[in-house]
């Protein structure tokens, strides 16, 4: 500590090591939240139901989507990433197939994915069940 | 600065930085307020440095002591046997 440029180091040099401390604390503090959101996903339309020329199906829906997402959000929070899946099982595959979907029944789900300001990112999702697709394509 | 101040610079260093990080979490996170915390720990980051870095007079308190002169003079400095010198000084002394 026998010079200017020595003491500024030492002093610039641990400043940023307690910071990097401070924010893994910060994180951890995240561990304390527990996340309760609600949400309710209305089917208002089927568009179309259509089979393409590839052979898979598409289905065209508009969505009423009202959800309650304040209790994801701590004073460590950037951004909540959110979006909805429609889900389904088939014979060959748990999850997502693309063809032969008439008269399926499906869950949607709300994903999301907390952001940090720093630190560790937390995802997790509500699984809404009891959807219908049509008998018939239209 | 001195030995002494260079410790004391050293160790305040040390204490100020760990009080306004820890401070700065606390206010933080009471307050909801990630900004917060890193303003008070940015202001606590300038205000050490302001304080421990610069040469200030009380970081000068405890002055190094120098030898005496007359004391200095009872213990010579030991003298270093260079051979080249003796060897010239043995050539001159044959002729």
């Amino acid at each position: 500590m026998h010079s200017f440029g020595y003491r500024a180091n030492a002093v610039v040099t641990f400043a940023v090591t307690i910071l990097a401390v401070t924010c893994a604390m910060v994180s951890l503090s995240d561990n304390f939240n527990s996340p309760s959101p609600t949400a309710d996903v209305k089917v208002l339309n089927i568009n179309w139901f259509q089979k393409q020329p590839n052979g898979n199906d598409e289905v065209s829906l508009t969505l009423n989507i009202s959800a309650d997402l304040s209790s994801l959000f701590t004073w460590n929070t950037k951004q909540v990433f959110v979006f909805v899946a429609a889900e389904y099982e088939t014979p060959q595959n748990a999850l997502n197939q693309g063809n032969n979907l008439r008269g399926k029944d499906y869950n949607m789900t709300l994903h999301w994915h907390i952001m940090p300001k720093t630190g560790k990112m937390f995802a997790d999702k509500i699984v809404m069940t009891g959807y219908y697709l049509p008998q018939d394509y239209k | 600065m001195d030995w002494q101040g260079q410790k004391r610079a050293e160790t305040l260093m040390q204490i100020l930085l760990v009080v306004f990080a820890v401070a700065a979490l606390g206010i933080g996170y009471t307050l909801a307020s990630f900004q917060t915390m890193m303003l008070i720990y940015a202001g606590g980051v300038v205000l050490t440095a302001l304080i421990t870095v610069p040469n200030w007079p009380f970081f000068n308190r405890h002055h190094l002591k120098w030898l005496d002169p007359s004391e200095a003079e009872k213990h010579p400095k030991p003298q270093v046997n260079v051979p080249t010198t003796t060897k010239k000084k043995s050539s001159k002394n044959k002729q």
